[in-house]
């Protein structure tokens, strides 16, 4: 900033200086070590890190396009909701039995709140001189116990998710899946019928073109079961498939019994 | 002609002592990964502002198509992934520049953390920064609502009841937000309006905090 000293002249009726600062730069040899200015030496090592950064970003950009599911839905009930992954951590924090149900004020407001204000006033919780972690080492162990932690919960979360909903991330492992498991080979090439694809209640466990995925492949029902017993079979549930599922008239239901009828 | 640009603008405003402090302040050899390679660590701050640049311009692009309301917004936004050229890469840079800033921004903090640098005199800057994370994770819990799909429908829901389970400022917190009884079309127009009106303002105003603080105090010394 321009310093005014009492005898300043100034330029015109403005309040620049008309002393001049000459643009030079300074000489960086008076300075400890190797310095060197950051303009234009430094910038240009920053922008060859930028650069290749900005190359490993768009190999991940094309190579992953972005995620886009169907058209938000309320009335589906199969969906399995996830936060981003960074929003992990706490959303598995409020599955533990201490953190959750009566207790669920400590896993939404005191644990998080405890951290991130610890973490907001640390400079002043941490007030000692001394910068090497390994000199301040209640500081450095805090926070490596809460690296550890939000690591491992983030995990534990994507693993719970993934072992209860191996169709969300395409097949999956064996984990979670029932005894009565795929009966038939999916066909691939198989495309359910738009009756189908609107019901979503079924498609969570069957697929969504009927290949089986927690429950039985559908793609040939008709050729084991008539349009009344797939009909019973809807309404009443069998085996692990609940009751009721369905949620449309009695006149629905009917025509997608027939529908599934008709595969063979 | 540039040199007389120069001198005819500094006549009138004396940009030079400006100037001169944004381009040519030193860079000590101990953060300088051309002298000693662990220094990469001092990088992530400049990468999350790099980062945030290309989520500022690629957000900009975005709005060009985005409709923000319940009836086209998913439809806006799958014909940006799918018929625009090249729409699709620049949703998935915004996408996954969602993620990649948080992480730059954790590596950061994780620097200064470990070399100490928020100590004093630094310890506003710090504050700052903590609050630039925060306004961060605002940007990723708003932005995860636009396309109005089902997984960002029901990550949504969820984390507003979670809101709603604070005690005393809960149910409050949940009714800006959600202004209504559902998660709707209100919902949607205020995490718009969050999403790129709000917190973009607050976050320039606290990076350019950042920055000054920075300029004005130096970068920490060597451990």
């Amino acid at each position: 900033m321009a310093k005014h000293d009492k005898d300043a002249t100034f330029v015109g009726d403005s309040r620049i200086s008309a002393k001049r600062i000459p643009n030079i730069a300074p000489s960086y040899s008076d300075y400890p070590g190797k310095s060197e200015p950051f303009y234009p030496n430094f910038l240009l090592k920053e922008w060859m890190v930028a650069a290749v950064c900005l190359v490993g970003f768009l190999v991940l950009t094309v190579s992953h396009p972005s995620p886009l599911t169907d058209k938000a839905n309320p009335n589906d009930t199969s969906f399995v909701p996830l936060p981003d992954w960074y929003f992990l951590f706490l959303y598995q924090l409020l599955k533990a039995p201490w953190a959750s149900g009566d207790w669920v004020v400590l896993g939404t407001v005191v644990l998080p709140g405890v951290a991130f204000t610890a973490l907001l006033l640390a400079p002043w919780l941490d007030a000692s001189k001394e910068r090497r972690p390994h000199k301040r080492p209640i500081a450095t162990s805090i926070m490596m116990l809460s690296l550890v932690s939000i690591f491992y919960l983030t995990w534990a979360a994507m693993d719970e998710h993934n072992k209860q909903h191996p169709s969300n991330h395409g097949g999956g492992s064996a984990g979670g899946a029932p005894a009565a498991a795929p009966s038939e080979k999916a066909n691939p090439d198989f495309k359910a019928g738009e009756l189908w694809t609107a019901q979503q209640s079924c498609k969570g466990c069957h697929g969504v073109n009927m290949e089986g995925v927690a429950a039985p492949n559908l793609q040939k029902v008709g050729s084991r079961l008539s349009v009344d017993e797939i009909a019973k079979v809807i309404k009443d549930g069998r085996g692990a498939m609940p009751p009721g599922m369905f949620q449309g008239s009695d006149e629905d239901l009917k025509k997608l019994a027939e529908y599934l009828a008709s595969l063979k | 002609m540039l040199q007389k640009m120069y001198d005819w603008v500094d006549e009138r405003l004396n940009i030079t002592p400006m100037w001169r402090d944004l381009a040519d302040h030193e860079v000590p050899e101990h953060v300088n990964p051309a002298h000693h390679f662990s220094a990469f660590v001092y990088c992530f701050g400049g990468l999350t502002f790099f980062i945030t640049v290309i989520q500022i311009l690629s957000g900009m692009f975005l709005t060009m198509y985005y409709v923000p309301d319940i009836i086209n917004a998913y439809e806006s936004v799958s014909y940006l992934q799918n018929e625009v050229a090249f729409g699709v890469i620049v949703r998935g840079m915004h996408h996954w520049g969602a993620s990649l800033v948080i992480v730059m921004m954790f590596l950061h903090t994780l620097r200064v953390f470990f070399t100490g640098a928020y100590k004093k005199p630094r310890e506003l800057n710090w504050v700052v920064g903590m609050l630039i994370f925060f306004v961060m994770l605002g940007l990723g819990f708003t932005g995860y609502l636009l396309p109005w799909d089902n997984t960002a429908y029901f990550a949504t829901k969820v984390g507003l009841e979670i809101a709603n389970s604070v005690p005393l400022i809960g149910p409050y917190a949940k009714a800006l937000l959600t202004g209504g009884d559902i998660v709707g079309a209100e919902t949607l127009s205020r995490f718009f309006a969050i999403h790129v009106f709000f917190l973009p303002g607050a976050l320039l105003g606290l990076l350019g905090a950042h920055f000054v603080m920075i300029r004005a105090q130096g970068i920490s010394g060597p451990l």
